[in-house]
């Protein structure tokens, strides 16, 4: 039996060996993948910080608000600032159409009277507040005069279609913060000048502030970056997609007869089956191996932080193993049930992407609604996602990790069981 | 002379098929012999020879070969059995020598034996010079030979022969049928589907005329040409027995 395991790892190997497209797909694309990925997503900020997103300002106000809003965008180093198309101050229609054909993600239009009508509004809230406690005196033709009545003010913005909402909302919350800080500055200069002329000083630093306690392990702070997350997020996508290579090396044994004959042997189907199990959790391992070897040494050459995988090396492996049974499994399913490679490579390719999006290697888990959080929990990508977080950024034991390696060995044996099964049952017609 | 397969009342019927492809056919085949199938398209000469090779289950009846009856032996007759199927079932991005070191493998053919034995059957059918080419580059001629080869390595008692010249030139027909008759007199009994009644005639020791699941005919190509009125050859008495209405099937 080891024998005719041994000769089917070999043959699985030679097939491969003489299959160009297939190796390419095996060992380069996941290389690509990850390089890809990781540098776009690291680089994203920074990309931002030095080529900044042009957004229009089309100032109404004219007045301190304005200005205000005008340097805090400078100085947020995201953003240049333009006021002015061909010599021309915007107006809002002209913001507008340049932003729905995308020839700038966003326009931010001021309002008029923003400035004043803000300080008047504050000026009245103060007032009342200060005559309340009986710190001025009452003027009783200004008792008479009813204060004058200021509608709220819309700071509007036209974002791009095209945009991300993550983009749009990241964007929407730090014009918010910043036009609440411009309001708290207002309402605290006009208590000091109601108060005490100038005497009185309010510490205008905010007062609550937040620090991230970073994990520590060995003494040794450890700050997650993008390689930490990226390239076990898609080393986990890539080693999937060993699912489409497996699918149509069963579906060309079945074209070309050689499974016939193989029926026809002395041999199990499931020392078939051994035999490409073996064969492709080998090759998981070497494009996992292929995968940290880039992250760690090709990366610092290319921008990116390496990827840090002290003490972490042996246990990552195995969640590759078991990751690596999961997809070869699903892989020797799909291969059972389809008919043709027409079938079973787009449905293989379409089911890893869905895999990967339900197993949060785009959007994380808890970003997810409650019934794709509940989805996500019996993704095999998201236990082996899981399992590669809890190692390399959790700092976890074995022992820990033994529930998530399970499961994926649980979904190796049941998608290899139902493809002996539907086999079995499939000759019996 | 001792039966090697004895076959009783079977049957099979496709799951959602309207008829029996194979229906109540019972048959014994000797030891030592060279027997042909033969009949129309859609007769069921494929689908007894997968049974027998326990491709497919029977939906009734029973079979044996060499006395193991296959429901409890199954393992036991695929050690005993070749199979030699219609398509080229080879890797063909493989060598010849690569595929046939693979399926002896599978036989439990190893080391030198298994080597020496790939060596000698590809000299006979004159394929040695070309052991490590690939199969994609083969002719057809050579692709059923390498075919050929692949399900006898393990000197099968019973070789099973699925139209094992179809589509190949004369010389590779030749060296086919050359071979399969020296192994026939070392003691191989084979049993083969062709449409070839001309070739199966010269082949066959024993014949069955197969038409709509089940046997109209059998014994001897000369036994079966005496007894029908006006035949001259084998081609007679298929047409006799089979009528001339075309057989096209789906």
């Amino acid at each position: 039996m080891m024998y005719k395991i041994w000769m089917s790892v070999v043959k699985e190997f030679l097939l491969l060996k003489r299959d160009l497209g297939g190796l390419i797909i095996l060992f380069i694309m996941p290389l690509v993948l990850v390089i890809t990925v990781t540098l776009i997503q690291d680089s994203a900020f920074k990309t931002i910080s030095d080529n900044k997103i042009p957004i229009l300002l089309v100032d109404n106000d004219n007045g301190s608000v304005s200005k205000s809003v005008f340097e805090n965008l400078e100085k947020s180093n995201l953003f240049s600032v333009i006021t002015q198309i061909d010599n021309k101050p915007i107006t809002e229609e002209v913001a507008k159409e340049a932003v729905y054909k995308g020839k700038y993600q966003l326009a931010i239009i001021i309002p008029q009277n923003l400035s004043i009508d803000l300080q008047t509004k504050i000026d009245q809230n103060v007032e009342n507040i200060v005559s309340k406690m009986g710190l001025t005196e009452t003027d009783t033709s200004a008792q008479a005069e009813k204060p004058k009545v200021i509608k709220e003010k819309e700071v509007k913005l036209y974002f791009d279609p095209a945009v991300q909402m993550s983009f749009k909302n990241a964007v929407m919350s730090s014009i918010d913060k910043m036009i609440s800080q411009i309001e708290t500055k207002s309402i605290y200069a006009t208590f000091q000048n109601q108060l005490g002329e100038g005497n009185i000083q309010f510490e205008q630093k905010s007062f609550i502030t937040f620090k991230e306690i970073i994990p520590r392990i060995n003494n040794k702070e450890v700050l997650p970056n993008s390689v930490q997350h990226n390239v076990p997020a898609w080393t986990l996508f890539a080693i999937f997609f060993i699912v489409i290579p497996l699918s149509i090396n069963i579906v060309k044994e079945k074209s070309q007869g050689t499974f016939v004959r193989l029926l026809t042997n002395p041999v199990s189907n499931l020392i078939v089956i051994i035999g490409k199990t073996i064969t492709y959790s080998i090759i998981c391992m070497i494009q996992f191996y292929m995968m940290v070897a880039v992250a760690i040494f090709l990366f610092p050459h290319i921008g990116l932080p390496p990827l840090n995988i002290e003490g972490h090396l042996f246990l990552m492996s195995i969640v590759a193993l078991f990751s690596g049974f999961a997809a070869i499994g699903f892989g020797i399913l799909l291969g059972t049930v389809a008919s043709t490679q027409e079938q079973s490579a787009p449905f293989g390719a379409t089911s890893v992407l869905i895999l990967a999006a339900v197993g949060g290697v785009w959007v994380p888990v808890f970003a997810m609604p409650k019934i794709m959080q509940i989805i996500a929990k019996s993704s095999p990508m998201n236990w082996g996602l899981e399992a590669f977080y809890d190692v390399l950024l959790r700092n976890v034991s074995f022992l820990e990790i033994i529930p998530k390696i399970s499961l994926l060995f649980l979904f190796f044996i049941i998608t290899t069981s139902i493809a002996l099964f539907y086999d079995k049952k499939k000759r019996t017609v | 002379m001792q039966s090697i397969i004895k076959i009783e009342s079977l049957s099979k019927k496709y799951k959602d098929a309207e008829m029996y492809s194979l229906n109540s056919v019972s048959l014994d085949i000797n030891q030592g012999q060279i027997f042909g199938l033969l009949g129309p398209n859609g007769a069921g000469k494929t689908t007894l020879i997968s049974l027998l090779c326990g491709l497919i289950k029977p939906t009734s009846g029973h079979f044996s070969i060499d006395d193991l009856n296959y429901s409890n032996h199954a393992s036991k007759i695929k050690k005993i059995i070749g199979v030699v199927p219609q398509e080229y079932a080879l890797y063909p991005t493989l060598t010849a020598r690569e595929n046939l070191h693979y399926f002896g493998s599978m036989y439990g053919l190893k080391g030198n034996h298994l080597k020496d034995k790939v060596i000698e059957t590809l000299d006979l059918l004159g394929l040695l010079k070309f052991a490590d080419k690939r199969i994609d580059t083969f002719s057809g001629g050579m692709k059923r030979r390498v075919n050929l080869i692949a399900g006898i390595l393990h000197n099968p008692k019973v070789l099973f022969l699925d139209e094992p010249t179809v589509g190949v030139d004369v010389h590779s027909k030749n060296a086919i049928i050359n071979y399969l008759k020296v192994l026939n007199q070392n003691g191989t009994t084979i049993i083969y589907t062709s449409h070839h009644l001309a070739e199966a005639e010269d082949f066959c020791t024993n014949i069955a005329i197969l038409d709509q699941g089940q046997i109209y005919a059998k014994g001897t190509p000369k036994a079966l040409i005496d007894a029908t009125e006006n035949a001259r050859n084998l081609e007679d008495v298929f047409i006799s027995l089979t009528g001339k209405e075309l057989r096209d099937d789906v």
